[in-house]
């Protein structure tokens, strides 16, 4: 097992200055980036919510406690940030009120980077989301969260390793004590500025038919929405049938989509943040 | 290319490839997801399982939810919160109470005589609408501060999701959502905010009856109520040494009825004006974490007491002007209030009640709280008692039970006007805090007219039964 984290170098070094953040609580005139805080139910993303903002929402070890997203905002170098608190979800697939909402904000909201806070401690699980939401965006952060009850538990995850499989920063964390918040507010910083370029894992599994019928597929789309950074999930979505989708491609709201490229072009070498 | 159509042969592309992958669409994506992030997390994870832990999270949970001891468990922490509130709750609403009504009151009555404030402005001002105030501020606040803490140290802990899991079978028997065992529970400290809490749960329809049946939670605003009834009707038929759990007893029984009721109009409501089956949802039961204490202590006083307490105080203002207003306005020789408790006392001995009690319910929508010290002023108004009580409209409360009950009963109550107010405390219309509330929620009037008439009905139909049962038995 790991020692219980002694302070990195980044964080006695004289350069560094957690005081770099301010909390705004719900005053934002302007912000310039927003940020989705997406995950499991009781992952702990009101937790974090509340520690980046300096909000008090009502936080409760219950599933399914956030029902609506909550707002907020804070300021890290410089750049404003809007935060907003998605209702925790097992998946994306939409059958649920909470799941709409999720999928629609991360979809729809075009979040400048998407935060999945992951359960340490049911990481396989955890990973499911993870997997379905990099299939959305690729400017994504995993946080490790609940750090403190995976030692307890006596797991260790390789957060190098993750980071890697998943080509997205991987910061670990325990919400609750503050434990990895200032660096995981500096990777999301990376992120939405651009001086990290995420390179997100994408399903690899699935069967040879339905990998023919997607390219094909995205192929369409690709002429259809030129840019579109998510053509292969959205291929997905609408072989599945799904009528908000489908919606989206006749009415052409999706070219809306197709703004930043994000972390999708590029071949950067992904790192990992631990 | 003109845009709609290329959009057109995308949609139309899909359709055609949807029969090429097959019906097994979403299962072998689902199969490739899972695939995919069991291979990362074996890769990632590693577990020392050198020494097999004592899983602690395991034993409670065999305990909290195990078949015969879960039931228990349940009631004697909701015991223990209880007793905490009202015990607790005991020492700051005396001090609070005398801030208000001991001091402030006679300072502002002292001030407003100096100012030459005419009688009829200083009544309706000071006795009315700042007297309504003082007496939510200092009945409700304590044990709310108490209450929503306490309530929130379980759920922080993660004990919630074991009482949903617990009560989940019943609840499913009776057409409802599992979930609506939290809400529930919220109601216990207010039924406005277990009505907002509603929303955990998915299904319009079952959201609904968890709405309209919040009201059966008997709210913090009516345990006073409880308490006092019956500490001096029924506490005061057992031998004094007895007294205190009798009557403790007593106002857990009309806890219970309460639950009972919620089942049943579940039940009732989910075969007749809300039918459907109750639908399937997965709790996943978290780990326990030791709660923050001081944190929970501060979110749940600013997230729930106060802005439950800024409510009623905003509806208890023009109630204590009501108040004032229907005990110092006189027609013929006597006092509107006079009139209408004359008007209403046929039909309310009739329940087993009186036209005071009714009266006071209809003038007390605002807050529950109030209840009590508006029974009280208008059966001193109306019975003519000289030299008890602070004046007409003025809302005053005695220090001991004894006194309490030697002015009800000069008015004529007995056992069954105890009871049947213990019965009518919890089966009547919600407070307008939560009838508004439950119209912002549901957004109908329909529904909210429904949730304030439904249990008025069963109010009134149980004291009538209750009254019958008496009389017959007592000769």
């Amino acid at each position: 097992m790991q020692p219980p984290h002694p302070p990195s170098a980044c964080e006695v070094c004289p350069a560094h200055h957690p005081a770099n953040l301010k909390r705004l609580g719900v005053n934002m005139d302007r912000y310039d980036f927003v940020v989705a805080l997406a995950g499991n139910p009781n992952t702990g993303k009101s937790t974090l919510f509340n520690s980046l903002t300096g909000l008090r929402q009502h936080t409760g070890n219950w599933p399914g406690k956030t029902v609506t997203r909550a707002e907020g905002g804070f300021a890290y170098q410089g750049s404003q940030y809007k935060l907003v608190d998605l209702p925790g979800t097992y998946s994306l697939l939409s059958t649920s009120t909470d799941e709409e909402i999720a999928r629609d904000f991360i979809l729809f909201g075009q979040p400048d980077v998407t935060v999945i806070v992951v359960d340490a401690t049911r990481l396989e699980r955890n990973l499911n989301l993870v997997c379905q939401v990099l299939e959305i965006t690729g400017r994504a952060v995993v946080c490790l969260n609940l750090m403190d009850e995976a030692e307890r538990h006596r797991l260790t995850v390789d957060e190098r390793s993750l980071a890697r499989e998943l080509g997205v920063p991987v910061v670990p964390a325990a919400a609750r004590q503050g434990r990895g918040v200032p660096l995981l507010i500096d990777m999301i910083h990376q992120v939405a500025t651009g001086s990290f370029v995420c390179k997100p894992h994408r399903i690899q599994s699935e069967p040879p038919a339905l990998k023919r019928a997607v390219s094909l597929l995205v192929e369409k789309l690709r002429s259809a929405f030129p840019g579109l950074p998510n053509a292969r999930w959205v291929a997905l979505r609408l072989l599945e049938g799904d009528v908000r989708i489908e919606e989206a491609v006749r009415t052409g709201e999706l070219a809306g989509l197709a703004r930043a490229p994000g972390g999708t072009g590029a071949a950067a070498p992904a790192e990992g943040a631990g | 290319m003109n845009p709609v159509n290329t959009r057109k042969e995308v949609l139309e592309a899909a359709a055609n490839l949807r029969w090429e992958v097959g019906p097994n669409l979403h299962d072998s994506l689902m199969e490739a997801l899972y695939t995919d992030a069991a291979r990362i997390s074996d890769r990632v994870l590693s577990r020392d399982d050198a020494r097999p832990a004592f899983d602690l999270d395991r034993t409670i949970d065999r305990l909290v939810t195990s078949r015969w001891l879960g039931f228990p468990i349940m009631m004697l922490l909701m015991a223990v919160v209880l007793w905490v509130t009202i015990t607790g709750a005991n020492v700051p609403s005396s001090l609070l109470s005398s801030l208000f009504l001991e001091t402030l009151h006679p300072a502002l009555k002292q001030a407003a005589a100096a100012a030459g404030l005419a009688w009829w402005l200083d009544g309706l001002l000071i006795d009315g609408m700042f007297l309504a105030m003082a007496w939510v501020v200092s009945v409700m606040l304590p044990p709310m501060a108490i209450f929503f803490p306490l309530f929130t140290l379980l759920e922080d802990f993660g004990y919630l999701p074991r009482v949903a899991f617990n009560l989940d079978n019943w609840f499913k028997k009776a057409g409802a959502h599992g979930k609506q065992a939290l809400t529930m529970a919220m109601g216990y400290g207010c039924n406005a905010a277990g009505v907002v809490a509603t929303r955990v749960i998915d299904s319009p329809r079952e959201r609904l009856i968890a709405t309209l049946t919040n009201n059966f939670s008997l709210c913090n605003g009516r345990w006073p109520t409880q308490i006092l009834i019956a500490t001096i009707f029924i506490g005061s038929l057992a031998p004094p040494a007895l007294a205190g759990l009798v009557s403790a007893g007593s106002v857990m029984a009309v806890v219970l009825l309460g639950v009972g009721c919620t089942f049943l109009v579940s039940w009732g409501l989910s075969r007749t004006l809300l039918k459907g089956e109750a639908s399937a949802f997965s709790l996943e039961l978290p780990p326990y974490r030791p709660p923050r204490i001081l944190q929970t202590i501060y979110t749940s006083l600013i997230d729930r007491t106060l802005i439950v307490l800024w409510r009623a105080v905003v509806f208890s203002v023009p109630a204590g002007a009501a108040i004032w207003l229907v005990s110092n306005i006189h027609l013929g020789g006597a006092s509107l209030a006079e009139h209408l408790i004359q008007g209403m006392n046929p039909f309310g001995l009739l329940i087993g009640l009186n036209g005071v009690i009714l009266l006071a319910y209809i003038i007390a929508i605002p807050a529950n709280e109030i209840v009590i010290p508006t029974v009280l002023m208008l059966t001193v108004v109306s019975a003519g008692l000289t030299g008890v009580g602070e004046g007409a409209g003025v809302m005053f409360e005695f220090d001991s039970a004894s006194a309490t009950l030697a002015v009800l009963e000069a008015d004529g109550w007995t056992l069954l006007t105890g009871v049947n107010l213990m019965l009518f405390s919890l089966l009547h219309n919600p407070c307008s805090t939560t009838l508004y509330t439950i119209w912002k929620e549901t957004g109908s009037v329909k529904w909210t007219a429904a949730s304030a008439l439904l249990p008025i009905a069963m109010g009134l139909v149980v004291c009538f039964c209750v009254a019958q049962a008496f009389r017959w038995l007592g000769g």
